[in-house]
């Protein structure tokens, strides 16, 4: 075994490296045996000469288009009558954040005190209490345990929450005007240009999801970024979760990660089953205190 | 998750929400159903005597189609006010959504004002005939306008007048019950709200109409006839006592049979709704909606009723119970329309309201609706006598 460098081991006994460190500093000596000035400089103006290039090339407009995030949006042609999507909560992987509360207040400008999406704090004590809090929806990120609770945990979770997109939405069928409306391929939206504001699809929203907008004074809610899903992307809270803990697919899509959890094991849940709406959103690992 | 488990689920915490923190709907829709439930009792008193004939109302038969045409105009103001986007509220005649409750408030409200403004017009006719041979002007023009220049009173026209009357209070009936019925439905049909979501509501929303309308005829026809100086039928006041008794009755046990069975049920709806009258409700249910506002009158209600009083004393007393009658009817609506969000939908929390003055939605703009039917009363009492010339004494 060779030693490498001076010693600091002022004993006669030599340092030893592994075998593979003796490698790796065989070949930086070739290279740098061979790696004269010229060669150095050559390297260095063919990399100036590439990057610039970029600069000279026309950039076409979807130079920068993101990458497509769910198959078959974006360049098949889109069966409106054909689609089902679907959207999956883990609540066991959910870190509480805030990312997504994040993301959405910047996706659509939320006013502050309206929520489109929000992000809830379970804890549960050996009393089977249940204590649960929402400070500013979450969007802040839970970067402090509750201080004001003195008993035992027993559990803690977060529960995001979001359009429920029901199959049988009491919006819909309560709006006067019909602005509340369901498309196609399984979206509540709202029209704003004929929305009255009358609040009756808030109090008819078992999921308290809907707001008054202060600013446009219309109704508004979570459409699981429509405008996204549309051009082949994930909805933003689902784009910027970094647990996955919100996920978003097709279900015509075999490969999709919510087919494979909707067709595999484990337990899912809506919120508020009796109701009858029938959402579209389901929970993964949601304690039966989740209302 | 079940009901049980969420009416459980909501001690230990008091987690609202984050939007259910705004009471959407406030005070202008706490005087909607109060507005039209004024218009339906008091079209009750018209219905009695027009079509079933009970002669002793006569003295308030015809004030009452005008103290319902009067409501009845205003009783799309408070809505209007509500709207955050009133500048588009016809889009719920023009683009109605069929299985909105809401969508058929715009044709059923114009139904009942056709109905009661022809009402109105025949009944008033020979009077209106009669008017216009002695005015000149701008008000024989208006006579002659509301009597489709008619002048025949001869025993033909006014047999055929008094037909046509009795058809349109039979229409009007159903069409009132729908009208205050549907009200109540607007809120019944709520499935998310659990002190909303009752098939009671509607039955509970008319009979209360009922108490409010009739109370309201009965107090304005003592003050304004004391005011003036004029006699006050004794028999018009008990026959509306009594009505006002009954339907009181059905209205008043309505109301406790809801809370009271589920009471009893014990189901997750009690547990939540148990903490919304017995905290944020606590004063205006139990004390005023039910100790003041529905115990007392039930007690005053049974001495007219049972005892046999001075007709001074009869007389004070109807207008003491009708007052009181028409702030409990007040009382109840805000109990259910604002009382019913103070709940959030989380089931873990409740929500505080507390009435601003200066707002669209405000108490300032309160008063100025309920002020406007009375404004819109006196105007039509300038030209629609109150009373006929043999009680014009």
């Amino acid at each position: 075994m060779k030693p490498i460098g001076p010693s600091h081991n002022s004993s006669s006994e030599p340092v030893h490296l592994p075998d593979q460190a003796e490698q790796l500093n065989q070949m930086i000596d070739q290279m740098g045996n061979k790696m004269d000035r010229r060669t150095f400089i050559q390297k260095v103006m063919n990399g100036t000469i590439a990057g610039s290039l970029l600069l000279v090339f026309p950039l076409t407009a979807d130079t920068f288009v993101p990458e497509e995030e769910i198959p078959g949006v974006r360049n098949e042609p889109y069966d409106i009558f054909d689609q089902h999507f679907a959207f999956v909560v883990d609540i066991t992987r959910c870190i509480g954040c805030g990312a997504c509360c994040v993301a959405d207040k910047r996706e659509y400008n939320v006013p502050d005190g309206n929520y489109r999406t929000w992000v809830e704090r379970y804890v549960k004590d050996l009393d089977d209490n249940i204590h649960v809090d929402s400070p500013n929806g979450g969007l802040d990120g839970y970067q402090t345990p509750r201080k004001d609770l003195d008993d035992r945990t027993r559990d803690t979770f977060f529960v995001p929450k979001l359009c429920n997109m029901c199959k049988e939405a009491p919006c819909v069928q309560v709006c006067p005007v019909g602005a509340t409306f369901k498309t196609p391929d399984g979206f509540v939206l709202v029209d704003s240009t004929r929305c009255v504001g009358c609040a009756y699809c808030i109090q008819a929203c078992p999921y308290s999801v809907r707001f008054i907008n202060p600013r446009t004074r219309v109704v508004e809610k979570c459409t699981w970024c429509y405008h996204r899903v549309r051009k082949g992307l994930l909805p933003a809270c689902v784009e910027v979760c970094p647990t996955g803990a919100r996920k978003f697919g097709s279900l015509k899509d075999e490969t999709s990660e919510v087919y494979k959890i909707l067709r595999g094991e484990g337990v899912l849940t809506v919120l508020r089953r009796e109701m009858g709406t029938w959402p579209g959103l389901y929970y993964k690992g949601a304690r039966m205190e989740v209302i | 998750m079940d009901a049980a488990a969420m009416g459980a689920a909501m001690f230990g915490s008091n987690y609202v929400f984050p939007n259910d923190l705004h009471v959407h709907w406030s005070m202008m829709i706490v005087l909607y159903p109060y507005i039209t439930g004024l218009v339906d009792g008091a079209f009750i008193i018209a219905a009695l005597y027009y079509l079933f004939k009970v002669e002793s109302l006569k003295p308030v038969a015809r004030f009452s189609l005008l103290f319902a045409l009067a409501f009845l105009c205003c009783a799309t103001l408070p809505l209007l006010l509500h709207l955050t986007r009133p500048e588009r509220n016809l889009n719920m005649l023009i683009t109605p959504s069929p299985s909105s409750a809401m969508a058929g408030f715009g044709y059923i409200y114009a139904i009942s004002m056709a109905l009661v403004i022809f009402l109105v017009l025949f009944v008033y006719r020979p009077d209106l005939v009669r008017l216009r041979a002695q005015s000149s002007g701008k008000m024989k023009l208006i006579y002659r306008a509301l009597t489709f220049d008619s002048k025949d009173l001869s025993p033909r026209a006014l047999e055929i007048d008094r037909k046509i009357i009795k058809v349109l209070v039979g229409f009007g009936i159903p069409v009132a019950a729908v009208l205050h019925g549907y009200v109540g439905f607007i809120f019944g049909g709520v499935k998310a709200n659990p002190t909303w979501s009752t098939p009671l509501m509607p039955v509970i929303f008319l009979f209360s109409a009922c108490v409010s309308g009739i109370s309201a005829i009965v107090l304005a026809y003592i003050v304004i006839r004391k005011f003036k100086g004029r006699t006050i039928d004794a028999a018009c006041i008990k026959t509306s006592i009594n009505t006002l008794t009954g339907f009181f009755i059905l209205a008043f046990t309505f109301e406790m049979l809801e809370v009271f069975s589920h009471s009893y049920l014990k189901t997750g709806y009690h547990h939540m709704v148990e903490g919304l009258l017995n905290g944020p409700l606590a004063s205006s249910f139990w004390l005023w909606q039910v100790k003041i506002g529905s115990l007392i009158p039930l007690f005053l209600l049974a001495v007219l009723t049972l005892i046999r009083l001075k007709d001074s004393w009869y007389t004070f007393i109807a207008a003491v119970v009708s007052a009181i009658l028409l702030l409990q009817v007040f009382i109840m609506r805000w109990n259910v329309v604002i009382g019913g969000q103070l709940m959030s939908k989380s089931a873990r929390g409740y929500v505080e309201f507390h009435p601003v003055w200066f707002d669209k939605e405000g108490i300032i703009a309160v008063i100025a609706v309920m002020i406007i039917p009375f404004v819109i009363l006196y105007l039509l009492g300038k030209i629609f006598p109150f009373w006929s010339r043999e009680e014009m004494v």
